[in-house]
């Protein structure tokens, strides 16, 4: 027996409710669609999707369209909506899951230049254990194209001793590379098993 | 010899269907003990109970078992037929083969053998029934009713009205409650006070009821009929037999900026008052926290700081020396009607979960008002002689924003319920304010608008059709002051926008919660409340103003949020009902009460301690001597309620349920296991 | 008192003012700072749009490192790193599974006894000491205490001050001898991570802010997150309009130099992009506080009335 929009079919994929609540660990049942969280939210002008519709959205389960939409990139992740819902229901949590979802479905879902900035951002990570600002920006307009915009300010970061020219690797810096794979091992993983099942 | 009767009821196909009566009948019959074993269609029927007492006669039985429908059903019609027979009535059980099988079950053959199990188990145990008698105790004909706002003064009048003697305690100066406070009233718009005011006096002059304002419930002893009740008359500093209520030592106070309670602190009141003019009993009170004459003394003056209003009194009723006293009371019934308080949203809260609202401002913005707050603005009698003014700058307010659901149906801030008046009052409020600001403007934020009652839906689409309020769907993430306005962050769920809105003033309908302090009196009373504080009722449904505690009623607001009507309905109602206690001399009770073996005891009192009635009291055991021995445990049998957890925990085991003794449970279940 | 250290890549960068100021006053507040060995990045908001695992494992890596070296509270003066720190911490301390996984992913064991600490809460734990050796007060400042996102959100995870209403940093301010204002925009977001890659959202959010803390009067806004202050300082030239005058925008660690006596250098102060001399001169102009004379301890001014929050206390603090 399954109840009404709660359990996951016997077969078939989870609900988007079901593995919202198992990467999250929220129920976005509980919400009650008050709108409070799109009262409080600061991107709300500018979103197609706004933090209260993404959870109706979540309830009815419609996953194609909320991981393919722009709005759930552009959550600053203020948390003001997590902090205010009524509920408990994370907003914020089950955004940061979408995204995540979003990329495991297709790579190049997100937004170019957020994606850009993400990837530029990480791979510095991943290369030398810590981030470094000429990089990233050299990096990230490299990969948007967008070589000149901003470039005014720069300079006066030069100046101001603000930009390390040189990378420093840390000493761990295989460690840390080694994380990034486990990470990503463990997430293919778990995304193998959602499918197999 | 054990002579048992048994009789398989078919109940018409109801048990017939699914189980084999017949089979039952002659299985059971086989059984040593059992002497006489029938089946019949309908044995709670005319003819079937004949069977019962005919076979009594015939056969001498000792025993009887009813296989049949639940105990709840039919127990007492089974016993009284017994009972007729001349067969002790407590000798007489029923086992449950309809609920416990008939109707839970679908294989015939299975369902069968269950229903001679059931039955074979209540034969075990009957067989080791023995005789007991009703219990029967006096009532004394006087109620309490704990608390004066609408509830209490409608039982109390109810009750004597119905011939019955009461007793109503009100802790404030006042009796009146919240219902005072109000200006108008939903759904018909009637002024509060011209409805409330002719009952208040009828309670002051009613023969029959001893109104005792002022003062709080201390201690409660005793059981259903039998209560003894202390009372503490708190300190008014007047003496109440020589005031006339003429007013002089009011005007002659020099404190005159106490906030006053009555009016939610927008208006003032002095340290000698009465909290509003139309109180009752119009007899002032002195509030010494803030009276010159004792902060004088608290500070160790010698000489007197004041005594204006003693000096202004013509009648000499000021009496500085007055103390708290305790009077004693002894009634039949209580019914608590203690009402509620509005969820505050500052930062200090009274009970451990609750959050307040930082999000709109913790309370310090002075232009974000509660409900009741908002009444006394409105009301002809209150700071602003009924004329709408916020509280900043006394300017009439073109722009006021209502928010609904502020602390009810918020887990995250500790609330869970739906508060239930608000939708109603809100309604009521936007009209109140369009009727006295024609171009004022009324915005309320709603999540749903729940107004099932009588004329109700009606209402809330009146103030939107009629006097122009505009509901927005939405609940609101941000109040902050903003120079002169207080502006509102909100969305409208409903076409998917932002909507921020300049107030002159906020309104929050906030939660109704139970009184501060009232988890002690329930627990002075012996009675269960909710994880809120608010009195549980005996059962949700069936006996929705008894308490699990027997004699204590309930009414009105204290038990969940509740509108006047609702109030009244209940006041009305435990008033039936106590005054349906009052209609016998005797109580009966049944006997199935916990009997403390007294050669046994050790006097551990862990009875006592997990007693949820108070009925385990202490007995000495003494020599012939008289030279005390011990001291035992002992069961007010008009106090037990038979649940049986003194019997569980006894470690001595000296303590048994009649009815229920270890020996006849452990025969049920060996029936059962071997 | 010996704290952990984890700087954060900011510091080593945009914020190095951060940095600087902050090891300038740590001696006369009497703490000892001490940088976590090999730490690394915390991954920042691209782990954590983009994967919760790494969002998790990269600060729990920092956590474990700290804890080997023998901490038990690391502060992480940027509030980015702050909260994916206590982030990190709350989201294994609420799911068994997760923790396994971590240290799987780590190879490390991650027991997770060390307390993330932000730079508002270790100053406020030291205001004894602040007041008594503020030998400048930054008296007749006007400060807009910017609280931001990160440092008080979620209050599941950051709960050192209320979420709404927070004091603290104000307490610092007025431990400084400065004068903090009261306006609304305290705890709004500056468009944070959307710096390089949204601009526009960026420059809506903050212009707001800067408006907010100017017609409330201040004369320079405080901060504790590198973004925000990049965001504001950074970016102000962009935001400013014709005939506005500029606000500086400075880290708390540095207001709190300023009335220690520091000089500007010290603090980092010239590498802000909105001038901050004429707010120096103006500092430097004060009169010595009482505390530079002998004599008793002056007692908190006026402003610091507001009661402190019981969250807020700094029982376990630093
Ligand atoms: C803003 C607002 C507007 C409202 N408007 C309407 C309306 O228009 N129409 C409507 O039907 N309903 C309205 N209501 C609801 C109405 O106020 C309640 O239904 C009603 O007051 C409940 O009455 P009560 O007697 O149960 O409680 P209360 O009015 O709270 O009275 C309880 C009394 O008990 C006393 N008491 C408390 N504790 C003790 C104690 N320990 N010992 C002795 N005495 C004690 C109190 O002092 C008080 O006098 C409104 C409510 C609010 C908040």
């Amino acid at each position: 027996m399954r109840t009404h929009g709660t359990d996951a079919p016997a077969h078939g994929p989870l609900s988007l409710r079901a593995e919202m609540k198992e990467r999250t660990g929220k129920n976005t049942a509980r919400c009650y669609q008050c709108g409070k969280c799109s009262a409080g939210c600061p991107m709300a002008g500018e979103t197609r999707l706004r933090p209260h519709d993404v959870m109706r959205l979540v309830n009815q389960d419609a996953r194609a369209r909320l991981l393919a939409d722009e709005s759930i990139w552009l959550c600053l992740t203020c948390e003001t909506c997590t902090e205010r819902c009524p509920n408990g229901c994370d907003p914020a949590r089950t955004m940061d899951a979408l995204r995540e979802m979003a990329l495991e479905a297709s790579p190049g879902s997100p937004p170019r230049a957020l994606l850009a900035f993400h990837r530029a951002f990480l791979d510095q990570v991943r290369w030398t254990g810590r981030s470094f600002e000429l990089g990233l920006v050299a990096d990230y307009k490299l990969r948007t194209g967008a070589l000149l915009q901003d470039v005014a300010t720069a300079p006066g970061l030069v100046a101001r001793g603000k930009l390390g020219f040189v990378p420093h690797p840390i000493d761990g810096v295989k460690e840390v590379r080694r994380i990034f794979e486990a990470c990503e091992e463990a997430t293919r993983a778990a995304s193998g098993k959602k499918e197999g099942a | 010899m054990a002579r048992i009767g048994v009789f398989v009821c078919h109940c018409g196909e109801n048990i017939g269907r699914t189980v084999d009566c017949a089979r039952v009948a002659g299985e059971i019959g086989k059984l040593p003990g059992v002497v006489h074993s029938v089946d019949y269609k309908y044995m709670c029927s005319d003819p079937g109970q004949a069977l019962i007492k005919q076979a009594i006669a015939e056969k001498g039985l000792t025993g009887v078992v009813v296989s049949a429908c639940s105990p709840h059903m039919h127990e007492r019609t089974f016993r009284r037929a017994a009972g007729g027979a001349g067969l002790n009535p407590f000798l007489c059980e029923m086992a449950n083969i309809r609920e416990h099988c008939s109707w839970i079950h679908e294989d015939r053959e299975a369902a069968t053998d269950k229903a001679i199990d059931l039955a074979r188990v209540i034969v075990e145990k009957v067989k080791r029934n023995v005789p007991l008698e009703t219990i029967r105790i006096p009532v004394e004909k006087r109620a309490l009713v704990i608390g004066g706002g609408i509830a209490g003064i409608q039982a109390a009048l109810d009750l004597a009205d119905g011939g019955a003697e009461v007793v109503l305690v009100e802790k404030e100066p006042s009796i009146g409650g919240h219902m005072s406070q109000l200006s108008e009233t939903f759904p018909t718009l009637d002024c509060s006070q011209c409805i409330l005011t002719p009952r208040m006096v009828e309670v002051y002059q009613h023969p029959r009821i001893r109104l005792m304002a002022y003062c709080e419930v201390d201690a409660v002893e005793g059981y259903i009929g039998n209560f003894k009740v202390t009372i503490r008359q708190k300190a008014r500093s007047v003496d109440e037999t020589k005031c006339n209520g003429c007013g002089a030592c009011q005007k002659a106070c020099v404190v005159k900026n106490v906030p006053s309670e009555f009016d939610e602190r927008l208006g003032k009141r002095t340290a000698i008052y009465v909290p509003f003019p139309q109180a009752v009993p119009n007899i002032p009170v002195i509030d010494r926290e803030h009276c010159a004459y004792f902060k004088g003394r608290a500070r160790g003056m010698k000489k007197d700081a004041c005594g204006k209003c003693k000096e202004a009194c013509a009648r000499g009723a000021i009496d500085f020396a007055q103390e708290d006293r305790f009077v004693t009371e002894k009634v039949g019934a209580i019914v608590v009607a203690t009402g509620y308080e509005l969820y505050s949203i500052g930062k200090d809260q009274p009970a451990a979960g609750l959050k307040g609202y930082g999000e709109y401002g913790y309370g310090t913005v002075p232009d974000v008002i509660d409900g009741l707050q908002f009444e006394r603005l409105a009301s002809a009698s209150g700071p602003t002689a009924g004329k709408l003014l916020r509280p900043s700058d006394g300017k009439v307010p073109k722009k006021i924003v209502f928010l609904q659901c502020v602390g009810s149906r918020d887990p995250a801030k500790g609330i869970d319920y739906c508060s239930k008046v608000c939708c109603m009052y809100v309604a009521k409020h936007t009209m109140l304010y369009r009727h006295k600001v024609h171009d004022g403007e009324a915005t309320v934020f709603y999540m749903d608008v729940r107004a099932a009652g009588k004329g109700y839906d009606e209402f809330t689409r009146r103030a939107v059709e009629e006097d122009g309020a505009v509901y927005v769907r939405g609940r609101v993430s941000r109040v902050y002051r903003d120079g002169d306005v207080v502006k509102v962050l909100g969305f409208d769920t409903l076409n998917g926008t932002p909507v921020e809105i300049d107030a002159d003033m906020v309104v929050l309908a906030t939660a109704m919660r139970p009184r501060k302090g009232i988890e002690k009196l329930a627990q002075t009373l012996s009675v269960s409340y909710d994880r809120h504080g608010f009195i549980n009722e005996a059962h949700p449904k069936l006996r929705p103003v008894e308490t699990n505690t027997a004699g204590v009623f309930v009414a009105g607001a204290c038990q969940a949020p509740r509108d006047i009507p609702d109030s009244v309905a209940m006041a009305s109602a435990a008033a039936a009902k106590v005054l349906g206690l009052f209609s016998n001399e005797m109580l009966e009770r049944e006997p199935t009460v916990a009997r403390v073996d007294a050669a046994l005891c050790a006097g551990c009192f862990h009875c006592e301690r997990v007693c949820p009635y108070g009925a385990v009291e202490h007995k000495e055991v003494r020599d012939r001597k008289g030279n005390l021995l011990k001291v035992v445990a002992d069961v007010n049998p008009g106090v037990c309620q038979g649940c049986g957890t003194c019997q569980a925990t006894c470690p001595s085991k000296s303590v048994e349920l009649m009815g229920f003794t270890d020996e006849q449970i452990y025969a049920e279940v060996n029936a059962l296991a071997l | 008192m010996r704290v952990g250290y984890y700087p954060g890549c900011s510091l080593h960068g945009t914020a190095r003012e951060l940095d600087e100021s902050l090891r300038a006053v740590a001696p006369p507040l009497g703490l000892e700072l001490v940088e976590v060995n090999d730490w690394s990045c915390c991954g920042a908001t691209s782990a954590h749009a983009t994967s919760h695992l790494l969002s998790v494992a990269l600060p729990a890596r920092n956590l474990a490192l700290a804890e080997e070296q023998g901490h038990d509270q690391l502060l992480a003066p940027c509030a980015a790193c702050y909260n994916r720190l206590a982030s990190a911490r709350h989201a294994v301390a609420c799911d068994a599974a997760l923790a396994e996984t971590i240290e799987d992913v780590l190879g490390r064991p991650f027991p997770s006894t060390v307390a993330p600490r932000n730079l508002v809460e270790v100053l406020r734990a030291r205001l004894d000491l602040l007041r008594e050796r503020a030998v400048r007060p930054l008296t007749g400042l006007k400060v807009a205490c910017y609280y931001g996102c990160l440092l008080v959100r979620p209050s599941e995870v950051c709960s050192f001050d209320d979420p709404e209403d927070p004091v603290s940093m104000e307490e610092v301010v007025t431990a400084t001898g400065a004068t903090p204002v009261a306006w609304r925009r305290r705890l709004d977001c500056c468009g944070g991570a959307f710096s390089v890659a949204r601009t526009g959202s960026v420059v809506r959010l903050s212009r707001a802010i800067l408006d907010d803390a100017r017609s409330a009067g201040a004369d320079a806004i405080a901060v504790a997150c590198p973004m925000c202050h990049s965001n504001l300082d950074f970016r102000q030239k962009a935001l400013v309009r014709r005939g506005e005058a500029e606000l500086p925008v400075l880290y708390l660690s540095e207001l709190v130099g300023l009335a220690l006596g520091l000089d500007a250098e010290t603090l980092g102060l010239g590498r802000h992009f909105v001038d901050t001399k004429a707010l120096v001169e103006r500092a430097l102009a004060s009169k010595p506080g009482p505390a530079a004379k002998p004599g008793p301890r002056p007692s908190a001014p006026a402003a610091a009335a507001k009661p402190a929050s019981p969250a807020a206390a700094g029982t376990e603090a630093v």
